[in-house]
């Protein structure tokens, strides 16, 4: 379109400018304290030109902070989590869009209502399940009877008991289980021409073939975008493994910056503490850059 | 190769019913198109054949054996559909196998065959491409390997050619019949497009609102049809129609202005009659010819090879086919003349054909 | 929206829902049924199980002052975020839908905040906002005691504030991009045929049209800022000063698992659930109408 509106563009140029200044601008900032040594960031105000420190910086803060195992803690998170999501997911979707079956109404209800409730307003009680998995099918069996009817025949007395704090199943599995991904399929699912389906079925598939043959390659792009932010938003889950992982053996590189907050007495070491925040916030920057355009569509795909 | 004897085969929805009790016997090694408008019920009948619909009543059996109760695959048939229903992830070779594939054969074997339907559909240079790289008429050739690959009793064809162009379709038609010749193999091909219905078909089915109107072959469909409805569904421009009816001595049309002296074959005086005559079969002739009808020329349509003249024939609309070199102005009035042996005669009441007329129509002509 | 064409042996169906049932029924349903049984009763403290007080731990939280403080610190907190996260997303995005020279470079850079973890960049932000060393430092040198998050409440808010829309900006930018983009072409270049300019293009036909995003970004801003604010003043302000930040989910947080109070806990955690249902629900009715749009 000819249009001239030279000052409007010179004012459209000046905002979005200062909007890419605000949104780099603690990225750089982050970067450029964490070069600095203590000294120097506690300087006022701090000099925009790196120091030299940089890399003595990141590994004082790798060692105080102990992120080697923290970012594999982090990463097998993450991982877990997006891997197991994409499976379970397409699993469930696959079910309720391509069988009829009685109750599949209140199975789609029933999972789309923990589309309402994240993690974090349920936490204690979640907390509670988790200390002991099975707690859930004990109590269902000590209410219905199952247990007393076991003891009474084998004299065996029933208590289920398996812990998953501090444990990478513990830390995945109650962060799979919302409904994200499934509506994700879902819309995906319906779109799927029904020809593709009788096809198949032509073809001499059955259910489980279609899904494997012909479904899941279909889906790769939707497996990509659930993936992508699903792996962020796993890494950058905070209040579930700072919980959970009472163990060090275990905890994040998110819940451990926590340990680099400078002490109140003494010259703070804001450099130590930027060099941990730059290595934490490195891995799902990187993934953000790389995968944009999954990230992109997995966003406003799974708040559809 | 197998013979398909479909019994009473009805399809209901909750509420709907949309086959309303079809028989028909297919022949082994018969090409039969089913035709009709959309939403006849004509896909519903293919697809309980394939076995992707349930049979609500009535038994479907191929070579003898009642099929009701098997799932696609143990039907031995294979289907080409209309939008051709390829896997877009898969290349051309593993769309054409992929019934292999799930029946286990080993992939040499697979191979090799896959390479002999290329052959043959020539699409040995594709082999690689994914669907999203092909042609419409490419496509349409892949979806026709992958149905051959199985060797089945019987093909079943859902409107494959609607998708392409005008050019394409002749071609793929003249291809599909080729290749009917080359294997022979029992054929059901659902259709609206009665060229192509005409063109293909040992025998046409004709159905409309979940019924069967007509079985014949294509010669019987056009010349006698059994119906108003295949009447006028058959052959285009469509049928003309004038409602008639039936007097002491014959009947009249046209507001009584017109006499046609044939049987009453027992209807009672005063019923209402259709009589139709193809615009194929109306010649034009100078206005005030003696027993020729006068009418208004309304429209002329030019084919090329001929025209097709639109009249008003006293309000009633009426089309005349003619390559003669005759060029009516609109406005003009014309003469129109025809054979009293090309009427067709149809009840008014059920829309089926009533040939006792014709069968005792003294000699002369209008 | 229903398949045409299904398998026919449900019970195989059935199966392929099985795991994830099993998830949702151990970590959502029980724990969830679970927090409604623990807001009812009692932990008594030398053991011996719950027991029963219908509603007074409702009522206790109610009647305190700390908890209605937490709330209002929460809906300040909520509607300041959100506000300033929006309008800052729309303002960028109608500018780089006009896509002028550059706009892709924005298209990509504005989106890097959202994938930062919300501790991360709070600790960012700690040390940029820090009233000893960083960058209102300098400020303070001008001006004794003019910010002091650590002890001042309101300079503390502000702190989690420009956190929490800092990483907000890039999701809602995404969103209002999107919806402007799906606006065709043709009717911006009809209404700039009629003779209507850049502004008033913006204010006739593109804002109308984005207006479901708007309310749809409304109600997700504000439910994120219950939920992922965690992390933020965990690491920020851990509350404090003087509980000035001690948001919702961060109460929930320290009274259940530092003051072990189990109960109220729960009770806070459904009250807080409550709130998040009835904003969906709300959510709900306006993306059907936004269905209803198009």
């Amino acid at each position: 379109m000819v249009e001239r509106t030279p000052i409007l563009n010179f004012f459209t140029h000046l905002i979005l400018f200062a909007g890419f200044v605000f949104c780099v601008a603690p990225f750089v900032i982050v970067a450029i304290a964490a070069s600095h040594n203590l000294k120097d960031v506690n300087d006022v105000p701090m000099s925009l030109l790196p120091g030299s420190d940089f890399f003595v910086n990141i590994k004082t803060a790798w060692t105080t902070a102990d992120l080697g195992p923290k970012l594999f803690n982090s990463f097998v998170m993450a991982a877990g989590v997006a891997a197991g999501k994409v499976f379970i997911s397409a699993l469930t979707a696959f079910s309720i869009v391509y069988f009829r079956y009685p109750g599949r109404m209140l199975i789609f209800w029933l999972i789309f209502v923990t589309l309402m409730l994240p993690l974090e307003v349920r936490i204690v009680p979640t907390y509670a399940v988790v200390a002991n998995v099975l707690s859930p099918y004990q109590a269902i069996m000590d209410v219905t009877g199952i247990s007393w009817l076991i003891e009474k025949v084998s004299g065996v007395q029933v208590s289920l008991s398996l812990g998953l704090l501090n444990s990478y199943t513990g830390l995945i599995m109650p962060l799979i289980a919302t409904a994200t991904g499934t509506f994700l399929y879902r819309q995906f699912f319906l779109t799927v021409p029904d020809e593709l389906t009788e096809a198949a079925r032509m073809d001499g598939a059955g259910a489980l073939r279609f899904f494997i043959d012909i479904l899941l390659p279909l889906s790769r792009n939707n497996m990509a975008a659930l993936g992508t932010i699903m792996f962020l938003w796993a890494w950058n889950q905070y209040l579930w493994p700072l919980l959970i992982t009472t163990d060090q053996s275990h905890a994040t590189a998110v819940t451990e910056l926590k340990q680099l907050i400078p002490n109140v007495g003494g010259a703070p070491e804001w450099h130590i503490a930027m060099a941990g925040t730059l290595i934490v916030m490195l891995p799902p920057l990187v993934v953000v850059v790389l995968m944009q355009r999954w990230f992109v569509r997995g966003l406003i795909a799974t708040e559809k | 190769m197998a013979s398909i004897t479909i019994r009473d085969v009805r399809k209901s929805y909750a509420k709907m019913q949309v086959v309303h009790g079809v028989n028909l016997d297919i022949a082994s090694g018969e090409f039969v198109v089913i035709l009709g408008p959309s939403g006849c019920g004509k896909s519903t009948l293919l697809r309980m054949i394939a076995g992707l619909e349930e049979i609500s009543d009535g038994t479907i059996a191929i070579d003898g054996t009642v099929v009701n109760k098997l799932e696609p695959r143990e039907r031995g048939c294979a289907m080409v559909f209309q939008n051709y229903a390829l896997y877009p992830h898969m290349s051309v070779a593993q769309n054409i196998g992929y019934s292999l594939k799930v029946a286990g054969v080993p992939a040499a074997e697979r191979t090799q065959r896959i390479q002999a339907v290329a052959r043959i559909l020539e699409l040995e240079h594709l082999l690689d491409r994914k669907p999203m790289a092909l042609s419409g008429g490419q496509r349409q050739r892949v979806a026709m390997g992958r149905a051959m690959i199985r060797e089945p009793k019987v093909f079943l064809f859902d409107e494959p050619l609607s998708n392409l162009d005008a050019k394409l379709r002749v071609q793929m038609r003249s291809e599909i019949r080729k290749l009917h010749r080359r294997l022979n193999a029992t054929s059901v091909f659902v259709t609206h497009d009665q060229v192509e219905a005409m063109t293909l078909a040992d025998r046409l089915v004709v159905m409309n609102g979940g019924r069967v109107e007509q079985v014949g072959t294509p010669a019987q469909v056009y010349g006698r049809p059994a119906s108003r409805f295949v009447a006028t569904f058959v052959g285009a421009p469509a049928m003309n129609m004038l409602e008639a009816t039936v007097t002491l001595d014959g009947v009249s049309l046209l507001g009584d202005s017109r006499k046609l002296n044939v049987s009453r074959a027992g209807l009672p005086v005063g019923s209402k009659v259709a009589v139709g005559i193809r615009p194929e079969a109306v010649r034009m002739v100078a206005p005030g010819t003696p027993g020729a009808l006068d009418a208004t020329v309304d429209l002329v349509e030019e084919l090329g090879a001929g025209r097709v003249v639109y009249v008003d024939l006293d309000g009633a609309p009426f089309s005349v086919v003619t390559s003669e070199t005759v060029h009516p102005e609109p406005g003009s009035a014309v003469g129109l003349q025809f054979a009293e042996s090309d009427l067709h005669f149809f009840s008014s009441e059920t829309g089926g054909r009533l040939d006792v007329f014709k069968a005792s129509v003294p000699e002369p002509a209008l | 929206m229903e398949k045409r064409v299904t398998f026919g042996k449900w019970t195989i169906g059935i199966l392929f829902a099985v795991p994830q049932l099993i998830l949702i029924f151990t970590f959502f349903y029980w724990p969830a049924g679970q927090a409604v049984y623990w807001s009812l009763t009692l932990q008594q403290p030398w053991g011996g199980g719950n027991i029963w007080v219908g509603l007074d731990n409702f009522r206790s939280i109610l009647a305190n002052a700390d908890y209605w403080n937490s709330i209002t610190a929460s809906l300040v907190f909520a509607g300041v975020s959100t506000g300033l996260a929006m309008v800052i997303a729309l303002v960028l995005a109608t500018l780089t839908d006009r896509q002028l020279a550059g706009s892709r470079l924005y298209r990509v850079v504005l989106i890097w905040p959202y994938g930062i973890a919300a501790p991360a960049l709070a600790m960012a932000f700690r040390f940029i906002l820090a009233p000893e060393a960083g960058f209102m430092a300098a400020v303070n040198k001008f001006w004794p005691g003019f910010w002091d998050p650590g002890l001042n409440g309101a300079d503390a808010m502000a702190s989690v504030i420009i956190a929490f829309s800092w990483k907000y900006v890039g999701y809602n930018f995404i969103f209002f991009l999107a919806a402007l983009q799906a606006i065709p072409r043709s009717l911006i270049e009809a209404a700039a045929m009629d003779g209507s300019g850049v502004v008033r293009r913006f204010r006739d036909i593109q804002f109308p049209l984005i207006t479901p995003t708007i309310f749809f970004l409304l109600v997700i801003n504000i439910t994120e800022s219950f939920q992922d604010s965690f992390g933020i003043v965990d690491i920020m302000t851990a509350g404090g000063p003087a509980n000035a930040t001690n948001l919702m989910v961060y109460k929930i947080y320290s009274d259940g698992f530092k003051g072990l109070d189990y109960s109220g806990a729960a009770a806070q955690s459904i009250i807080l659930m409550l709130l998040i249902i009835a904003l969906t629900i709300v959510q709900f009715r306006f993306i059907e109408r936004r269905v209803h749009y198009r």
